[in-house]
């Protein structure tokens, strides 16, 4: 077993997987043609697992404690060096190369990027009682120290949005009540919205035609005969034109709008059916312990022991990461294809704060290889980023929720 | 003003290709000057002469309807997509030139439009599996237009072309390349014009003459001959 483990196997293994998860999942109906942002990304998602893999090895105490400390030592190493060297670089990179004037000197530019990143980067680092003066300037504990805010903040503003968002998905409680009627009738006015549309589009196409073929287009309004004919002609028509753009142009916003209410009563219908199955009321019942979970680590209520709550940080961190790529699939058209850093400072913080949660006896080895980092700081800072989340979490839901079209809706 | 009679023509096409661009320019002649995303379903209006030249001209509205969004989407906007699908009498199909993913996605595309039209001719479809026999007894004329063209490189060219040639083959469908930012390439009397117009003829014939068996049959001959004469070049 130590051979296995020592061999990159399952490094391999979690590059393969980073690599399918990016083509199957993320970019299912975009092509990619820069192979570097896949290979980063994979690299990245697979020293992340190898981490997590490292935690489990030290919690069933396999391998030795030797091998255990070098393999964290060169995961760390591996990690910091595409986080901090590489991603930025290619981001500055991919960003400089896209604008048309600084091509030429790409690699130039993309440094001083570069430069830049690490200058803010560094100064992160000063409001923050992270560090002891006995550190060095690059020693390993200024660059994870610096990483480890960012992440934290990042971490802890997913967590308060999850523990608030998730009961509010699975609970049947706050669903709704959408009938059939009620998308027939909103789907009726989007098309009587759509028909008047197209009949005061026929209006402006058919004048303009007429105007064109009367010589009256506003583009032949040069010279000496134009300037007259402009003068002295009725501007009654393009006035005529120029109001009923204007109403299309209210015509359209208001379609917009019914198009998105609508999309949103067929997604709540669908939510209501899922919910009379099996499947959905198991989900539910789970959403109701874990809301109430949720509601408890708000109120910051430490009764129970550590272990159950390294265990339910775990699930809060797992689907805080799995709406995290699903958000990243939704929006991935819009995004240019390098928003890997992020998630990488979101693995390495994690690791920090499962520490957090770690029971005490396990604890010693990642102090020894992470150095005398603050830990004490990254506590507080989590509780304080992660309540102010929820809180704001739950302003924002409450808002929309209230905003709800329930004039749609049969009482 | 005398209304019209009109007809109904969906553009279609995965985000980001350029439908909206191309619908500017086929309804105003003017390049697009600000592109967004489309949200819902956007609508222009092109006056068309049918058949243009001869004693039978007659003036119609085409209505071309441009539906946003990509064929993966979440199961409640398809079913709101499908309130644009009613009574549709041609179907455009736009895909990016240099993006394969934009010309694989258009059976899905048509299948979804096709689906839910409830003409009395309807295609029949099988477990959703794109099957060519039904392309080519379709009663709904399609057009496949293929954008940015100016962005592929030349020593590409050729493969793209070979492709799309195979693609409109698979629609039975006449094929148009572009760069909808260049308004020349719908210039009056050029090759694409001219597609683009027996394109928008056979829609309208569709839609409101009876269908006269020899008329279909010389018709169809004679687009197949001239697909025919273009692997001859």
């Amino acid at each position: 077993l130590t051979y296995l483990v020592n061999s990159p196997v399952f490094q391999v293994l979690f590059f393969g997987f980073g690599w399918l998860f990016f083509m199957r999942q993320l970019f299912k109906d975009y092509e990619v043609r820069q192979y570097v942002v896949q290979v980063v990304f994979s690299i990245t998602f697979a020293f992340s697992c190898t981490m997590f893999e490292l935690i489990i090895f030290e919690i069933l105490g396999t391998l030795s404690t030797a091998s255990r400390y070098f393999h964290w030592k060169l995961n760390l190493y591996v990690i910091l060096l595409v986080l901090i060297f590489v991603v930025p670089f290619y981001i500055g990179y991919f960003v400089v190369s896209n604008i048309r004037l600084l091509q030429r000197q790409r690699l130039l530019f993309a440094c001083v990027v570069w430069f830049t990143f690490m200058y803010f980067f560094w100064k992160l680092g000063d409001p923050f009682p992270i560090l002891s003066p006995k550190h060095g300037i690059l020693s390993i504990e200024q660059l994870i120290s610096r990483v480890g805010v960012i992440g934290v903040t990042l971490m802890a503003l997913l967590s308060g949005f999850g523990a608030v968002n998730c009961p509010y998905t699975y609970m049947s409680y706050f669903l709704r009540n959408v009938t059939d009627s009620d998308i027939l009738a909103l789907e009726r006015r989007l098309q009587q919205t759509m028909d008047m549309i197209v009949s005061k589009k026929k209006r402006i196409a058919m004048t303009r035609r007429q105007m064109y073929q009367r010589g009256e287009d506003q583009s032949k309004q040069t010279g000496f005969w134009g300037i007259i004919k402009s003068v002295t002609s009725s501007p009654s028509a393009s006035e005529n034109l120029s109001l009923i753009q204007q109403e299309v142009d209210a015509l359209e916003e208001l379609s917009r709008q019914l198009f998105l209410e609508t999309v949103d009563l067929q997604a709540t219908k669908e939510r209501i059916e899922y919910s009379k199955t099996f499947q959905g009321k198991y989900f539910n019942v789970l959403g109701y312990f874990f809301s109430i979970y949720c509601v408890w680590k708000i109120f910051m209520v430490k009764f129970w022991s550590q272990h159950i709550s390294f265990i339910l940080v775990g699930i809060i961190i797992v689907t805080s990461i799995r709406g995290l790529l699903i958000t990243l699939t939704k929006v991935n058209s819009a995004i240019p294809p390098s928003c890997v850093s992020p998630q990488g400072m979101y693995f390495v913080s994690s690791v920090l704060l499962i520490r957090m949660s770690m029971p005490l006896e396990y604890r010693t080895i990642v102090t020894e290889v992470l150095g005398e980092l603050q830990f004490n700081f990254y506590h507080r800072w989590f509780d304080v980023i992660f309540l102010v989340s929820a809180l704001s979490s739950i302003l924002f839901l409450y808002l929309a929720h209230k905003q709800a079209p329930e004039k749609h809706m049969t009482p | 003003m005398a209304s019209l009679d009109r007809v109904k023509v969906l553009v279609l096409g995965d985000s980001g290709v350029g439908k909206s661009s191309l619908v500017h320019l086929l309804c105003h002649n003017q390049v697009l000057g600000n592109p967004s995303w489309t949200v819902g379903c956007s609508v222009d209006v092109r006056v068309h002469d049918y058949k243009e030249g001869t004693p039978e001209e007659k003036t119609y509205y085409i209505e071309l309807w441009d539906v946003g969004g990509s064929v993966g989407s979440a199961s409640s906007v398809k079913s709101t997509r499908a309130v644009f699908y009613n009574s549709v009498n041609g179907i455009i199909l736009v895909h990016d030139l240099t993006n394969k993913k934009s010309s694989q996605n258009l059976h899905r595309w048509s299948l979804e439009a096709l689906n839910k039209d409830s003409s009395p001719t309807g295609v029949i479809v099988s477990n959703g599996d794109y099957d060519r026999e039904q392309f080519a007894e379709n009663p709904i004329p399609l057009l496949l237009i293929g954008t940015k063209y100016d962005q592929i490189p030349e020593n590409k060219r050729n493969d793209v072309l070979a492709r799309t040639a195979f693609l409109s083959e698979d629609f039975n469908a006449e094929e148009i390349n572009l760069d909808c930012t260049n308004p020349r390439y719908f210039a009056a009397g050029s090759s694409n014009a001219v597609k683009l117009s027996r394109f928008f003829d056979k829609v309208i014939e569709k839609r409101y003459f009876i269908r006269d068996p020899c008329q279909t049959t010389a018709f169809t001959d004679k687009k197949r001959f001239n697909f025919k004469s273009l692997h001859y070049d």
